[in-house]
């Protein structure tokens, strides 16, 4: 089982959320993160002009089976992708371990 | 009979109009300030309005109308008790009652502390700032209101042809004294810490604009009581006249100000648009009932130019002024008083020589009594809180409050 982990930008959500579920990854976890970046974002604010370093973005989780690490990893690209900087990465990682709290079974049943 | 009450109900609906405009400062003041300093500023706001109130029942109001006076300061004469005639329509010419002439001065009186609260926001001690408020609303707002709406020496004082110095609803009188104390007190002060990096200044953005917006439209309402009141009476064309200056005026500071701020810094700056519907409010303030409508949209428009240079100014001068009131209520304020005696019907040289001589005379007093006691309170009881309450924020230290307990994500 993997971890594949993206960060990307929020005005893509939708659209990585839609290609998703296209290719069967329908359960995942996010959330509204702030980093730092090589982005610069500018601002003006009462005639003093001033950048920001830190970037909005939105943080997704998503676990896995092996066979669909790929199909994942492959719709989020196409669909998060602006071409400009800032699009944002995706982490892939070995997970040891799912259980479903529930029943308390385990491996990789609980991901269907 | 049935005419004082008309104009007293008027001038009671423009009471409460003035004492609305108490909650548009607020709401302007939290905006463009830091979530961390919220229940400070707002704290300063509501102590300004009920202890000003009070004050000015106490000695304001005696202060400021003593009758027959030596025409520099009258005497100390505590509590209210309303002349025999007070409620007839010999009183003021029928355009008010005794008691409504006390509640209508008494909201303005609170508005000049007001001013300097938004100036000196995010890291006065809020001791030193009571202690201010009461000695500037108590005795130095008054005596100076004295001097013109309570007949003293500048309203009778003559210059070739023109005779008595004109602020009709206090461009001068309320604005620029609040203006001046809230100069003096930035400079004693300092700026914030960030505000100024290798003596540049530093953007610090508030914490809602969208509570700035509402406060100046509220405000821009309270100026139809402001302006509106000033007539005293209901007198259909005066009052009518004067809410059409007062309008055009703010529309053309606000449209004014956005593009000269757009064209210099190449963004639609929603503070600035703010500012400049300020700016040309304070400015027709002096003459909105004298002017045309093409007046007050000119002197409107100035305003909306003076407004962007003089932010723009107070920042190269190394001051920090959080909302802007220096450049509202000072700058704009001393445009407005000159500006009856370059537009409308009072224009002329010699009214303006005395316009010059009134804002001449405002401004040695105003700097003169707020530099004694804002020096006096920082060397005593200091008037900056501690470098650490600062970047922590007021709320914290001096109130041990939160304004937003659900919502803590910037602790900036």
């Amino acid at each position: 089982m993997k971890k594949v982990e993206a960060i990307i930008r929020k005005s893509k959500f939708s659209k990585v959320k839609k290609a998703l579920h296209e290719v069967g990854v329908n359960f995942f976890s996010y959330w509204d993160v702030t980093g730092l970046g090589n982005e610069k974002e500018g601002h003006v604010y009462r005639g003093v002009s001033y950048s920001t370093s830190d970037i909005q973005r939105r943080y997704l989780s998503i676990v896995v089976n092996d066979d669909f690490e790929e199909v994942t990893i492959k719709a989020i690209l196409d669909a998060a992708s602006t071409g400009e900087v800032g699009d944002g990465k995706i982490f892939v990682s070995q997970v040891d371990e799912v259980y479903r709290i529930r029943t308390g079974e385990k491996g990789g049943n609980t991901l269907k | 009979m049935e005419l004082l009450t008309i104009n007293n109900v008027w001038m009671m609906i423009c009471t409460a109009l003035v004492f609305f405009m108490h909650t548009g400062f607020a709401f302007l003041e939290i905006g463009l300030t830091r979530q961390k300093n919220t229940i400070n500023i707002l704290f300063k706001n509501i102590f300004i309005i009920t202890v000003g109130l009070l004050l000015y029942y106490i000695i304001g109001f005696n202060l400021m109308y003593p009758g027959d006076f030596n025409g520099y300061i009258g005497s100390i004469v505590t509590g209210i008790t309303p002349p025999e005639n007070g409620m007839t329509a010999d009183y003021a010419d029928g355009g008010y009652t005794w008691w409504t002439d006390f509640l209508f001065q008494g909201m303005f009186a609170a508005t000049a502390a007001t001013i300097v609260s938004g100036a000196v926001a995010e890291r006065m001690k809020i001791g030193a700032f009571m202690i201010f408020t009461i000695i500037y609303v108590g005795f130095v707002y008054p005596i100076a209101g004295s001097w013109q709406w309570g007949g003293g020496f500048l309203s009778s004082l003559e210059f070739g042809d023109a005779t008595g110095f004109y602020d009709f609803a206090g461009s001068t009188l309320v604005h620029s004294v609040g203006g001046w104390a809230a100069l003096v007190t930035v400079w004693l002060l300092g700026a914030r810490i960030g505000k100024f990096k290798d003596g540049k200044p530093q953007a610090i953005p508030g914490h809602s604009i969208p509570l700035a917006t509402a406060g100046v439209l509220i405000l821009w309402l309270g100026w139809f009581g402001f302006n509106g009141g000033s007539v005293l009476s209901a007198d259909p064309e005066a009052t009518s006249l004067t809410l059409v200056t007062t309008c055009l005026a703010a529309a053309a500071g606000g449209v004014v100000a956005m593009i000269t701020s757009t064209i210099l810094y190449k963004n639609l700056d929603l503070t600035m648009f703010l500012n400049g519907i300020l700016g040309g409010l304070v400015g027709i303030t002096a003459g909105a009932d004298q002017m045309s409508p093409e007046d007050a949209i000119l002197i409107g428009a100035i305003a909306g130019v003076l407004i962007v240079f003089a932010v723009r100014l107070v920042d190269k001068i190394k001051l920090d002024d959080p909302v802007g009131a220096i450049a509202v209520h000072l700058i704009c304020g001393v445009w407005g008083t000159l500006a009856v005696g370059l537009f409308g019907a009072k224009a002329g040289f010699d009214q303006f020589v005395i316009q010059l001589i009134g804002v001449a005379c405002y401004a040695v007093f105003c700097i003169v009594t707020s530099f004694v006691i804002i020096y006096t309170l920082k060397k005593t009881i200091g008037i900056r809180v501690s470098e650490r309450e600062e970047l922590e924020g007021l709320d914290a230290h001096e109130h041990k409050m939160d304004a937003y307990p659900d919502f803590r994500l910037n602790e900036h």
